[in-house]
C-alpha cells in the first residue's frame, strides 16, 4: 500500500530510485492504469482513427458524384476552405448560436433556481414541468417551435400577440436567428437550471444564517455569498452546454435548413451540407479537419481556465 | 489522498427538502405577499415553458383540420385517430431500435466508465487531468466533421444500416461524460470506508460490491439516465448511417415530414410518442438527475 | 458483513431506479431480437428508399395487396423527405452501398447515374413483359429516363409547372386569364389581386432555398427570360443581363405582392396557403392538384382555374419532372425488386388505388392511359388537359432562347447541380429575405457557377 501511496500524484518518480524501485513503480503504474485502459482505448479508436481518416481524405480531390475523380491533391483543399466566405460565417454563426443560447439559457436557469429554491406549494410539480423541455426529443422540439408557435398564419405568437397589432409575422423567415436561439434556449435551460438548484442546495444553510446575522441584506447574501458558491456550478453549465451546443445539427435542420440563404448555417450543418449535397469528399474532409483544429484551440482555452478554476479552489 | 482532504473540508448538506431557512421564522404581511407574488412567478413561468410540450399533446388528439386552424382551436373532441395511423406506420420496429442501441450502449458506457472512473479517483493515475482533458476533448469535437470517412468506413465494412454501428458511436459520445460525472461520484467515497473495509480483510471484489457499490450506485443511475436521454434523442448520426434495418425513433420522424401535405397532428401525435420514453424516465428519475448533475460540479 | 447490514435503507431508493432504468429496456430490447426492423424470414426482403409524398403513402398502404399477390417478397420501406431521402440514396449509390434494392429517383439522377453504370438496365425487363406497355409513357417522361434509348428508371408518377389561379376572385375583380399568360400580365393580376388587409397574397411563388425547392420555378422564369446558367463554353451565365432582369423580377414579385415568409416557404407552405384562400394564384407542380382539388383538404376545391406556365421570350416554361423507381447495380434481388416496381406503376395499379383509395390519388403524369379511364377524366377535369398539355412540352435541350451545353428545364444536368443549385438558392433566398441584394446574390452565384464551369471547360 505505501508504494502505492507514494506514487500517488502528479509528480515523477525521482531520479535517485534504484531500477528495481522504478520498475516496481512502473508495474503498480500499469496495475493502476489497467482498469483505465478499455475506456480510453475506446475512446481514442472510435474518435481517433475516424479523424486520421478525415485527414487522408483531405488530401485527395474526390467527389462521389463524378465516379474515378480521386487523386491525391495536397493541400489544395484547404486553400479551398480558407477562400471560402460561407465556412467563415459558418463559423461566426456557430459561435453566435453557442454563446447566445448558452449565456441566456444560464441567466433563465440561475433565475427559475433561485426560484425554485425556496419552499411553496407544488414546488416538485413545478421543477418536474420546468425540466420537460430537456427531455423532449429535439427534433421534434424543433418541429414544435417552427410549426405550432412561429408560423405565421397558424401559430400561437402570432395569434398571442394579435391584440397587440402583430399579426403574420413570419418570424423563422424573418429574424431566423433569434427564433433557432430561442428554441435552444428553452430546451437548454432546465439543464442550467439543473445544475445552478443542485448548487443552490449544496449550500450550507450555516452560511446564509451567519451571513444574515451579520445584518446583509437578501441581495447582498446572495451577491457576496451564494453568487461565488455557485461559481464553479455556472462555469461547469456554461461548458457543459457549450459543448453540446456547439455541434447543434437537429434544430437547424428541422427549423431552418440554414437558412434563408446562409443565415442561421452553423459549421455542423454546413459540413453536412458539404458531405450530403456537395458530395465534395475532399472538400468536406478538409473543413472537417480545420473545424476540429478550430475547435481544440478554442476548447483548450476555455478547458485550462475551467480546471484553473476548479484547482484553484481545490487547493 | 488530496480527494479526501477536500471531501472532509467540504461536507456536502443534505437536500434541503425540509426546508424552513431561517428568515421565516418571524414572517410579515409584506413578506408573505412577496413570497404569493414569487409562488405565483415560479408558477407561471413554470406553465410556460411546459405550455409547447403540453401543446403538442394535445395537437396529437386533433383533427388535421384542428391542428390547422387560425384563431387555434382550444376546445376538440379528442380522437385515437391520429395514434393509430402512428402504429399502423409501423413505429414500432423503430421504437425497438432505439430501445436497443440506447441500452446496448449505456451498459457499454457504464462497464467502461465505472473502473476508468475508480482509476481517475479512487487510485489516481498519474496525469489524471490530462486524461480527463482527453475525454472532454474528444466530446468537443464536431461529430459533422468526421461523417465522410464515417460513411465510407461503414459502407466498405458493410457496417451501414447496421444497429451496432449506432450502438459503437453512441458509448463514444456518451464516455466522456460518464467518465467525468463517475470520478466525481467516486470521489465522495469515503477512505476511511475502504481503509475500514481493508483492515476487515476484504478481497477486492469484496470491498468493490460491498462499500463502493452502494456509495456509487446513485451516480451510475445518474449517468445512465443522462447517456439514455442523449442516445434516444440523437439524431445525426442516426439519419446519415442508417436504412432500414437499423432506423430509429428521430429518423421514423422525420419521415413523416412529407414535402406534400399537412400533418401536424399525425407528426405530434408521433413526436410526442417519441419523446415519451425519456420524458417518463427524466420526471421519475429527477432527484438523480439533480444530484448526479451537483456532484459532477464538486470535482 | 453481509451486504444488506452495509447498506443504509436510503440507498435503496437509487439502486432500484438503476435497476428499473435498466430493466425494462432489457425486456423491450430481448423481444427486439437484434434489433432488426422487422424479419423476414425465408422471404426475400426488399429495401426500398422512397420520398415521403402522399402517392408513396397510398403505394404503402397497398403494398400489402402486393405481398398478398407475391408472398415470397417482403418490400420494407424507407421513407424520407426529399432533401434526406436524395442525400441517402445518393450518398448510398455512389459508394456502391447495398442497403436499398429499389431507390427512388428521378429524371435529373436517371442519365447520369445510368451513364456511371450505377443502374441496372429496365428495359429487358419491360421488354420481356409486352402487357406492361412502356409506349404507354408519357413521351417526354420516358425519353428523360433513358439513357442510349434504354429505361433505367420508370415513373410513378410525373409533373410539369403551370399556374393555378382562383377563377372567383378573377371574375370579382373582372380580371381574365389569357390563353397563354406572360409574367409581365401575372404580375400585373398579381398586383391588383394582393389583399394584405384580408390575409391574401397576389401569389404564392417558393423562396426556400433549395435546387428542388426555389430554384425550380425560378429556373423556369430564368430560361423563359432568355437567361442560361452557362454559355456554350461552360462559361458561367448567371450575371448576364437576361439573368439579372428574370431574377430581379421574380425576387421583386415575390416582395412585392407574393405571400409573408417568403423566404422560408417552400412547396408545402404554398400549397397550405392556396388551399386555405390565402393567395390568389400560385405558380408550381402540376402534382398540386390532388391536394388543392381535394374538398377535405382544401377550402377551395372548385374554384381554380389552370394556365400555362407563364412565359416571357420562349413558347412555353413548364418544366418536367418525374419521381420513378429504379434498382442500384449493387441490389442482391434484381428480379424480386423488379417485380415490385413493375407492380406500383404498371396500368393497374392506377385502377387499384382508384377503387380502393379514390380516383383524385391516382398518381398523376406517368401514363397516358390514366387518363383515358373515364373515373379519372371525371376528377379531373379541370385540370387533366392542362397538366397533359403542360407535360407534352417540356423541352429539356432547348429550355431557353440561346444555345446551351447542358440538358434541363429547371436543373441543370450535371452531377455538381445539386451543390450548385442549392447554394445559388440560398442566394436567391437571402434576396428574397431582402438581406442581400439581387445584384450581390448573382455576383456570389455567378463566382459558385465559374468554379462548377472550369472543370467542364478543360
Amino acid at each position: 500500500m505505501s508504494t502505492v501511496q507514494t506514487a500517488e500524484g502528479p509528480t515523477p518518480a525521482p531520479a535517485s530510485m534504484t531500477p528495481e524501485m522504478k520498475k516496481a513503480v512502473r508495474r503498480t503504474g500499469w496495475v493502476r492504469r489497467a482498469p483505465l485502459m478499455p475506456a480510453l482505448i475506446f475512446a481514442i479508436l472510435v474518435t481517433q482513427l475516424p479523424f486520421l481518416l478525415t485527414i487522408f481524405y483531405s488530401l485527395q480531390s474526390w467527389n462521389l458524384v463524378r465516379p474515378g475523380s480521386s487523386e491525391f491533391v495536397g493541400l489544395d483543399n484547404y486553400i479551398n476552405v480558407f477562400a471560402d466566405s460561407t465556412f467563415r460565417g459558418a463559423a461566426l454563426r456557430t459561435i453566435l448560436i453557442t454563446g447566445g443560447c448558452v449565456l441566456i439559457a444560464m441567466l433563465f436557469g440561475v433565475l427559475l433556481a433561485i426560484l425554485l429554491d425556496r419552499p411553496f406549494r407544488g414546488r416538485g410539480v413545478v421543477r418536474t414541468l420546468l425540466i420537460t423541455p430537456f427531455l423532449v426529443m429535439p427534433v421534434a422540439g424543433a418541429l414544435l417551435w417552427k410549426t405550432t408557435i412561429f408560423d405565421p398564419l397558424f401559430g400561437l405568437l402570432n395569434f398571442v400577440l394579435s391584440p397587440f397589432g402583430v399579426d403574420s409575422v413570419a418570424w423563422v423567415s424573418q429574424y431566423p436567428m433569434a427564433a433557432v436561439i430561442t428554441a435552444l434556449v428553452w430546451q437548454w435551460t432546465p439543464f442550467m437550471m439543473l445544475l445552478v438548484l443542485a448548487g443552490l442546495q449544496s449550500q450550507g444553510k450555516d452560511v446564509l444564517e451567519a451571513s444574515a446575522t451579520d445584518g446583509a441584506n437578501r441581495w447582498q447574501t446572495f451577491r457576496w455569498v451564494t453568487l461565488p458558491h455557485l461559481r464553479r456550478y455556472i462555469e461547469l453549465g456554461l461548458l457543459l452546454g457549450s459543448i453540446y451546443v456547439v455541434n447543434t445539427f437537429d434544430t437547424i435542420y428541422m427549423m431552418t435548413q440554414g437558412g434563408p440563404g446562409t443565415s442561421t448555417t452553423n459549421l455542423p450543418f454546413y459540413l453536412y451540407q458539404r458531405a450530403f449535397l456537395g458530395f465534395d469528399v475532399g472538400q468536406a474532409a478538409a473543413l472537417g479537419v480545420v473545424t476540429v483544429i478550430g475547435t481544440i484551440i478554442v476548447a483548450t482555452v476555455a478547458m485550462r481556465l475551467i480546471f484553473r478554476s476548479f484547482s484553484r479552489e481545490d487547493s | 489522498m488530496n480527494a479526501s482532504t477536500e471531501l472532509t473540508s467540504r461536507p456536502r448538506p443534505a437536500e434541503s427538502r425540509s426546508g424552513a431557512p431561517a428568515g421565516r421564522r418571524k414572517q410579515t404581511g409584506a413578506q408573505r405577499a412577496g413570497g404569493i407574488a414569487l409562488t405565483t412567478l415560479t408558477w407561471v413561468l413554470g406553465l410556460a415553458f411546459f405550455f409547447p410540450v403540453l401543446w403538442m399533446a394535445l395537437t396529437g388528439f386533433k383533427s388535421e383540420a384542428e391542428a390547422y386552424s387560425d384563431p387555434p382551436t382550444l376546445f376538440f373532441v379528442p380522437t385515437l385517430e391520429q395514434y393509430r395511423s402512428v402504429f399502423d406506420r409501423g413505429v414500432l420496429p423503430y421504437l425497438l431500435n432505439s430501445v436497443w442501441a440506447t441500452l446496448i450502449s449505456a451498459i457499454l458506457v457504464i462497464v467502461l466508465a465505472t473502473p476508468a472512473a475508480y482509476a481517475l479517483s479512487i487510485k489516481p493515475v498519474k496525469r489524471t487531468q490530462d486524461v480527463l482533458f482527453f475525454f472532454i476533448s474528444t466530446k468537443m469535437l464536431p461529430v459533422a466533421a468526421v461523417i465522410v470517412p464515417l460513411y465510407v468506413a461503414a459502407q466498405q465494412l458493410s457496417l451501414a444500416d447496421n444497429i451496432w454501428t449506432l450502438v459503437v458511436l453512441y458509448t463514444a459520445m456518451n464516455l466522456p461524460i460518464a467518465v467525468w460525472m463517475m470520478r466525481s461520484f467516486f470521489m465522495e467515497v469515503p477512505k476511511e470506508m475502504l481503509e475500514a473495509a481493508r483492515v476487515d480483510g476484504a478481497t477486492l471484489p469484496q470491498m468493490l460490491r460491498q462499500v463502493l457499490m452502494p456509495v456509487v450506485l446513485p451516480g451510475v443511475a445518474a449517468t445512465a439516465l443522462i447517456c439514455l436521454i442523449f442516445s434516444w434523442n440523437e439524431f445525426f448520426f442516426a439519419v446519415n448511417l442508417t436504412a432500414a434495418r437499423a432506423a430509429t425513433v428521430p429518423v421514423f420522424l422525420v419521415g413523416f415530414i412529407t414535402s406534400e401535405g399537412l400533418y401536424w397532428a399525425q407528426l405530434s401525435a408521433a413526436a410526442t410518442l417519441a419523446s415519451l420514453p425519456v420524458i417518463l424516465a427524466g420526471w421519475a428519475a429527477q432527484k438523480q438527475l439533480v444530484r448526479g448533475l451537483s456532484m459532477g460540479a464538486v470535482k | 458483513m453481509s451486504i444488506s447490514e452495509r447498506r443504509s435503507p436510503g440507498r435503496r431508493g437509487p439502486a432500484r431506479v438503476v435497476a428499473a432504468l435498466l430493466t425494462v429496456p432489457v425486456l423491450l430490447g430481448a423481444c427486439a431480437g437484434a434489433g432488426d426492423l422487422g424479419s423476414s424470414g425465408d422471404r426475400t426482403r426488399l429495401t426500398v428508399a422512397i420520398v415521403a409524398n402522399p402517392q408513396m403513402e397510398d403505394a404503402m398502404t397497398l403494398s400489402s395487396q402486393f405481398r398478398a399477390a407475391n408472398p415470397d417478397i417482403d418490400p420494407v420501406f424507407v421513407s424520407l423527405p426529399e432533401n434526406e431521402a436524395r442525400a441517402k440514396i445518393t450518398a448510398s449509390v455512389a459508394t456502391g452501398g447495398s442497403e436499398y434494392d429499389i431507390v427512388m429517383i428521378s429524371n435529373y439522377e436517371t442519365q447520369m447515374w445510368a451513364e456511371n453504370g450505377w443502374l441496372v438496365n429496365l428495359q429487358p425487363y419491360i421488354d420481356d413483359n409486352p402487357e406492361y406497355d412502356d409506349a404507354d409513357f408519357i413521351p417526354t417522361i420516358r425519353e428523360s429516363l433513358s439513357y442510349e434509348g434504354d429505361m433505367y428508371s420508370v415513373p410513378f408518377y410525373g409533373e410539369s409547372s403551370f399556374l393555378v389561379y382562383r377563377e372567383d376572385l378573377f371574375e370579382e375583380a373582372g380580371l381574365t386569364m389569357p390563353e397563354q399568360p406572360t409574367w409581365t400580365e401575372i404580375a400585373e393580376f398579381a398586383s391588383v389581386l394582393d389583399d394584405p388587409a384580408n390575409g391574401r397574397s397576389g401569389i404564392c411563388l417558393r423562396g426556400l432555398a433549395g435546387w428542388g425547392e426555389n430554384l425550380a420555378p425560378l429556373g423556369t422564369v430564368i430560361h423563359t427570360f432568355g437567361g442560361r446558367w452557362f454559355d456554350e463554353e461552360w462559361n458561367a451565365a448567371l450575371d448576364s443581363p437576361e439573368t439579372a432582369a428574370a431574377v430581379q423580377f421574380y425576387v421583386d414579385l415575390v416582395r412585392e405582392h407574393g405571400q409573408p415568409g417568403a423566404a422560408t416557404s417552400g412547396y408545402t407552405d404554398c400549397l397550405t396557403r392556396y388551399s386555405q384562400g390565402q393567395t390568389a394564384m400560385w405558380y408550381d407542380a402540376t402534382a398540386m392538384v390532388s391536394a388543392v382539388e381535394d374538398p377535405s383538404e382544401s377550402l377551395v376545391a372548385g374554384q381554380s382555374g389552370y394556365a400555362p406556365a407563364p412565359v416571357q421570350e420562349t413558347d412555353g416554361a413548364g418544366w418536367l419532372y418525374s419521381w420513378s423507381l429504379s434498382i442500384p447495380e449493387t441490389s442482391e434481388h434484381k428480379d424480386e425488386a423488379w417485380r415490385f416496381i413493375q407492380w406500383v406503376t404498371d396500368k393497374d395499379y392506377q385502377r387499384l388505388v382508384g377503387e380502393e383509395l379514390g380516383w383524385s390519388r391516382v398518381p398523376p403524369g406517368a401514363r397516358l392511359s390514366t387518363y383515358e379511364i373515364p373515373e379519372y377524366a371525371e376528377v379531373a377535369g379541370a385540370f387533366a388537359e392542362p397538366t397533359l398539355r403542360a407535360l407534352a412540352s417540356g423541352d429539356e435541350s432547348n429550355p431557353t432562347t440561346l444555345p446551351i451545353p447542358y440538358e434541363g428545364i429547371q436543373f441543370v444536368r450535371i452531377p455538381e447541380f445539386q451543390d450548385l443549385g442549392t447554394r445559388v438558392g440560398q442566394q436567391i433566398s437571402a434576396a428574397v429575405a431582402g438581406s442581400v441584394t439581387v445584384e450581390e446574390a448573382l455576383e456570389q452565384s455567378q463566382r459558385y457557377a465559374e468554379t462548377v464551369g472550369q472543370t467542364y471547360q478543360g
